[in-house]
């Protein structure tokens, strides 16, 4: 049995259509991606997974309930975290999972006991009597995670969970995430929109403007874009991407200063480009294609729109 | 694959009580943690009560003059710096709901399997028994201040009824209060927003509950006063705790302000538990 299933989901903002008609399958104990950039619906999809959203239209089952007929069914079997902290700053970490536990149910000598268990999966015992506001962004992401592990959810949902997070952070967080779909066998579901952590998901959705527009492993996502991928970055792309047709008969995209294209024998084009146009280029990168190169293929568009970072909150 | 198949998991046991207690929980710790919101919350009431009092006790007259039946300034004022003690209280702790909101706190309730009504409870107990707490301190230390040269002295009735019953006036209007601020900060999502309402709705509600002057020189100003459904309150508290040669006869009967006071205080209830449930977009 799949542990979520989404079927023709779509969501309206009034006129605005944030999700037209998205299916997918999730199967248990994978590590899945929901992959876009800002805008392309995935925190959309994302409420109405957790709950927070009535659903519109389409059917959301988790675990084999029904999202919208049984939302109380649903949340005992997901931990949520979502991008802005759900840590109370003013109660330590240990306080924070215990009134986390209460809420579930737990109590007493049996909530005590899990609460260790989290903070010693999550490698937090040490901050136990610490306030949660002193603590760091990856550790505090940490403690959330710790925080909705405590009754034992099936299924795992993070919105954006390196938001915010240094490379070392995230990557700790990344280790924890996978050691636990590993040894506990929970279903973890990400959104993102960052190429580092779509590479470590199991399968991907790639989601732009409320469309699903790809969906698989990231190597069969690759395989989509042929051969080796060509970045040229040039003060005059478009004069460079002319010359590109007439001698080459190539036809490049270009994304901001840069002419991006795919090739069967990149490394051969790559010296042919170099000694019939010299200076008409600053720098040319080769490789393999990335998920972004595939986003780029698929929609045209860039995945990373450099969003402003949240500015950090100012403690109240 | 039908919902049915699926292993039940049992929904937590007393899921509603377990919410509300730790959410009302939590409120009490944040607050007493925060040593300026206590300080704000009981410090500027007891401010104005010696300041007002000292400047105003001259001109005051309620309940016949100044003879045996007349009370001071100091003494009428008592039972409204009781009441600002809890206007000032659950105006914190409803401006809470806002912080959580913004921070995501809720967010995190919300996706648990509790229900929407004991996140109301949890929210409005939590700051009646922070409110209840320094109100009747406040009641029970503000004679003492008569030793310290601050205050005239204040004679007051401590019996058993007069203990239970403000107990009674200040829980009941300390859960109107705070419910009513969660229904303003439910809609309202600045914290700055809800320093408008504070000052537009709030302040003049307390302003025209009898708590500071009595108004009954001014046609218009009584009318105001007998609408708002704080005066009840505050008169009841009143009742309660003034000796019983003090002349309350201008206030109205014990009756109403038990039933108006109750009323308030479950009818913003009510309306709590209905706005939270019908929000179906909660950031």
């Amino acid at each position: 049995m799949p542990a979520v299933v989404v079927d023709h989901v779509a969501h309206h903002y009034g006129e605005r259509q944030a999700l037209a008609g998205v299916s997918f399958d999730v199967q248990a104990g994978e590590v899945f991606g929901l992959l876009g950039p800002n805008g392309s619906g995935k925190t959309t999809l994302f409420r109405l997974l957790s709950t927070l959203m009535p659903i519109q239209s389409g059917r959301v089952e988790i675990g084999g309930r029904d999202a919208s007929q049984q939302p109380d069914g649903v949340r005992q079997l997901i931990g949520v975290t979502f991008q802005s902290p759900s840590l109370d700053g003013k109660l330590t970490v240990q306080e924070n999972l215990k009134h986390q536990g209460h809420l579930y149910g737990l109590s007493g000598r049996a909530l005590k006991a899990r609460c260790q268990e989290v903070m010693a999966l999550l490698n937090v015992t040490d901050r136990a009597s610490q306030y949660a506001e002193t603590l760091s962004g990856g550790l505090k992401r940490r403690v959330e995670i710790a925080k909705c592990l405590l009754h034992s959810p099936q299924i795992l949902l993070l919105d954006e969970p390196s938001t915010g997070l240094d490379p070392g952070a995230r990557h700790d967080l990344w280790n924890a995430l996978e050691s636990l779909q590993r040894n506990q066998g929970v279903t973890v579901l990400v959104t993102t929109h960052l190429m580092e952590e779509a590479e470590r998901c199991h399968r991907l959705a790639l989601l732009d403007s409320g469309n699903l527009i790809a969906l698989g492993k990231p190597d069969e996502l690759r395989e989509l874009v042929g051969g080796d991928s060509l970045t040229i970055q040039a003060d005059q792309p478009d004069v460079l991407a002319q010359e590109l047709s007439g001698r080459f008969g190539l036809s490049a995209q270009r994304i901001g200063n840069a002419l991006r294209l795919e090739h069967e024998r990149g490394y051969e084009l790559i010296t042919e480009i170099a000694t019939q146009l010299p200076g008409t280029f600053r720098s040319m990168t080769l490789g393999k294609p990335t998920l972004e190169d595939v986003f780029i293929k698929l929609t045209g568009h860039q995945l990373e729109v450099v969003a402003p970072e949240p500015a950090n909150k100012k403690k109240h | 694959m039908t919902a049915s198949t699926v292993s039940p998991l049992s929904p937590p046991r007393h899921a509603w009580f377990w919410a509300s207690f730790t959410l009302a929980w939590r409120e009490v710790v944040r607050f007493l943690r925060q040593r300026s919101r206590v300080t704000g919350a009981i410090g500027q009431p007891i401010l104005f009560w010696i300041l007002f009092g000292a400047g105003l006790s001259g001109s005051f007259q309620f309940g016949g003059g100044s003879g045996t039946n007349g009370m001071t300034f100091q003494e009428y004022f008592l039972p409204g710096v009781a009441v600002m003690i809890i206007l000032f209280t659950s105006i914190f702790s409803s401006i809470s709901v806002i912080q959580d909101r913004n921070e995501g706190f809720l967010q995190g309730v919300l996706v648990a399997p509790v229900p929407r009504s004991s996140i109301v409870v949890g929210k409005v107990l939590g700051g009646t028994a922070l409110a209840l707490l320094q109100g009747f301190l406040f009641i029970l230390a503000a004679p003492l201040l008569h030793y310290v040269g601050l205050a005239p002295p204040i004679s007051l009735e401590f019996t058993t009824t007069g203990i239970l019953g403000s107990i009674f006036f200040l829980t009941g209007i300390a859960i109107g209060l705070t419910a009513l601020g969660y229904l303003f900060a439910w809609k309202i999502d600045s914290v700055q927003g809800y320093h408008a309402v504070m000052s537009l709705v709030l302040l003049p509600m307390w302003l025209l509950s009898g708590a500071f002057f009595p108004g009954t020189g001014s046609l218009w100003l009584s009318w105001l006063i007998r609408l708002n459904p704080l005066t009840y309150g505050v008169a009841g508290l009143r009742r309660v705790i003034s000796r019983p040669s003090a002349d309350l006869s201008s206030l109205p009967p014990m009756w109403l302000c038990i039933t108006v006071t109750v009323a308030f205080a479950l009818l913003m209830l009510v309306l709590d538990v209905w706005i939270t449930r019908k929000d179906k977009t909660v950031k």
